[in-house]
């Protein structure tokens, strides 16, 4: 179908790199996968789940608390962020001067490039020890809530933002037109009208809260006891990997790899949830 | 949407969603002054330059800054070749007939996964092949791989986004004067698309930057300056989360050293503001 010769070479090289690139996800599945086979598909498997605590040396591998901090920590921090997230978007794109909602967009846009390590290390040696003064180690669930949630703020607000201004603005004069106040206009047009987006923005900051590692590694104590307060030190599972990788031998590695796998099928069970909505919103668009 | 008087109520809560605007300005304040107002004490040129003493806690981060350039140079020479070659099939041939469009949806679903796959399990997965199965051990280059494996999505998505950008009469053009699709990408839309793919590269390059979970075990710990590719290097996230979490007395370098992370950050969002706006400017 190329009339010219380079052409034809041209394109088998592009399908090359493209199956490169789509091939690592699934390189990465695999490799997981075979590494924690002999944990996973052998007597030990049920183990995750039966065994009285995690505790590898002697051959204990309950996840469950390890689970359940990844679990708290990510729902804690998004429900956090959530109500501020839309308070500030609304508040910029609604109520503010257009200045401000210019400059605090583009102050977000910087602070969205801040690794999550700083978000840590700050987390570490000013939140910690005043949590701790006010009750408890310090190291505990709430500090990690605090700091993860402070991490996908930026970003959930700029997602934020793109879904109201995604709303047509002939929808927001006419209801002005109408008489409408500032308020309904929000609760009743642009609210309804952007919340696929808003959806959307939730989604995929949780993806990246229950994925994340530095920050909650250096602020959540770490201890693999089942979490039962908010002043608790709890582990999560990228952290029991970041943890315990280096020295983890056989079994013990295999089990960790198996907790990655775990891990994975969060992830994808979040983004799948994302295009399944993705894919209802544009089914019924197609419909109006 | 301005345009709008407010009423009584629409005060009220003008005010009440000032506030959370404003709790969030102050602890994005509170934590950027702490760590400049903290790390600003211990850089210094000799910080820049030395090597790291005594576990990190004195001396200077030399080694782990040539560490860190390494690492993020082998992750774009791994990932633009593929990321670049991806986006350029995504954005001109995969519209061309049924089954590229049916492979199109596959390899975008299949990126779109990789961007989800936390950081952590990518550096479990660089471990198991590039340390253990290809044998480089801990190294610069199994850190870099790792990296470019990690910023393919997102260097992809803008890559192609830039590609498209292009105005379509450009490409017909060139067809009716029988350019081969080869030169007319070649010659047209890539000079034409250079600045939305620079800006691409840039912000690949912040990502890889802010990156630590996945160079815990790839690229590992060490902190002498690096002889070759095939030795193991600290980058600047490692660094600043072993002397804040393994290393008593280490906070001020830690510090000292997120501040140069963060001004490195800084640099690069600059440039990046900086290329979108040449290139908005050449739009017009």
């Amino acid at each position: 179908m190329y009339r010219h010769k380079v052409d034809i070479k041209f394109v088998g090289l592009l399908r090359l790199l493209v199956m490169l690139a789509a091939c690592i996800v699934l390189l990465i599945f695999g490799f997981l996968l075979t590494e924690a086979w002999p944990f996973l598909f052998s007597e030990h498997g049920g183990q995750l789940f039966t065994d009285a605590v995690w505790h590898p040396t002697t051959g204990q591998y309950n996840l469950v608390p390890v689970i359940l901090g990844t679990l708290y920590t990510t729902i804690g921090a998004v429900s956090v962020a959530v109500p501020f997230a839309l308070a500030t978007a609304i508040f910029c794109q609604f109520y503010a001067p257009r200045w401000f909602g210019r400059l605090y967009t583009s102050v977000m846009e910087v602070l969205a490039g801040i690794p999550s390590v700083v978000y840590g290390f700050w987390g570490l040696v000013v939140l910690v020890p005043l949590v701790a003064s006010w009750q408890g180690s310090g190291a505990s669930l709430l500090t990690g809530i605090l700091v993860l949630s402070l991490m996908i703020l930026p970003t959930g607000t700029l997602l934020a933002i793109a879904a109201l201004k995604q709303v047509p603005s002939e929808w927001i004069q006419g209801s002005y037109a109408l008489g409408l106040s500032r308020w309904a206009t929000i609760k009743n047009i642009a609210l309804p009208a952007s919340g696929h987006g808003m959806l959307n923005a939730l989604l995929l900051q949780s993806t990246r809260a229950i994925g994340e590692t530095m920050a909650v590694l250096m602020v959540c104590g770490n201890s693999t006891l089942f979490p039962f307060g908010l002043f608790e030190p709890v582990r999560t599972l990228s952290a029991n990997i970041a943890l315990e990788m280096a020295y983890a031998m056989e079994m013990h590695r295999a089990a960790l790899y198996s907790s990655a796998l775990v891990l994975m099928v969060m992830v994808f069970i979040l983004l799948f949830l994302n295009q399944f909505q993705n894919r209802l919103e544009s089914t019924a668009n197609g419909k109006s | 949407m301005m345009s709008k008087a407010m009423s009584q109520g629409d005060r009220i809560i003008q005010m009440g969603l000032c506030c959370p605007a404003l709790i969030i300005c102050g602890v994005f304040v509170w934590l950027l002054f702490d760590v400049v107002s903290q790390g600003i004490s211990g850089l210094s040129w000799q910080f820049l330059t030395q090597l790291p003493a005594d576990a990190g806690r004195a001396g200077g981060i030399v080694s782990i800054i040539v560490s860190t350039f390494i690492v993020l140079i082998i992750a774009l020479l791994v990932a633009l070749p593929i990321g670049l070659g991806t986006a350029i099939w995504l954005a001109e041939f995969a519209d061309e007939d049924q089954t590229g469009m049916a492979v199109a949806v596959w390899v975008r679903r299949s990126l779109q996964l990789l961007a989800g796959v936390p950081s952590i399990v990518v550096g479990l997965f660089g471990y198991a092949v590039f340390c253990q199965l290809l044998g480089l051990g801990y190294s610069l280059l199994a850190g870099g791989l790792t990296l470019g494996c990690m910023i393919l999505p997102l260097l992809i998505g803008s890559l192609e986004a830039g590609l498209r950008a292009v105005p379509c009469t450009y490409r017909i053009n060139a067809v009716a004067l029988g350019l081969s699709k080869f030169s007319v990408i070649r010659r047209i839309l890539l000079p034409q698309a250079a600045p939305a793919l620079l800006a691409g590269l840039i912000l690949s390059i912040g990502r890889a930057l802010a990156e630590t979970a996945a160079l815990l075990f790839t690229s590992g710990y060490v902190t002498r300056m690096p002889e070759s590719v095939y030795d193991s290097g600290r980058v600047l996230s490692v660094h600043v989360f072993d002397l804040a979490m393994n290393v008593p007395g280490g906070d001020k370098n830690a510090y000292a050293t997120a501040l140069v992370l963060l001004l490195g950050l800084l640099l690069i969002n600059s440039v990046l503001k900086k290329v979108v706006n040449i290139w908005a400017a050449r739009e017009n």
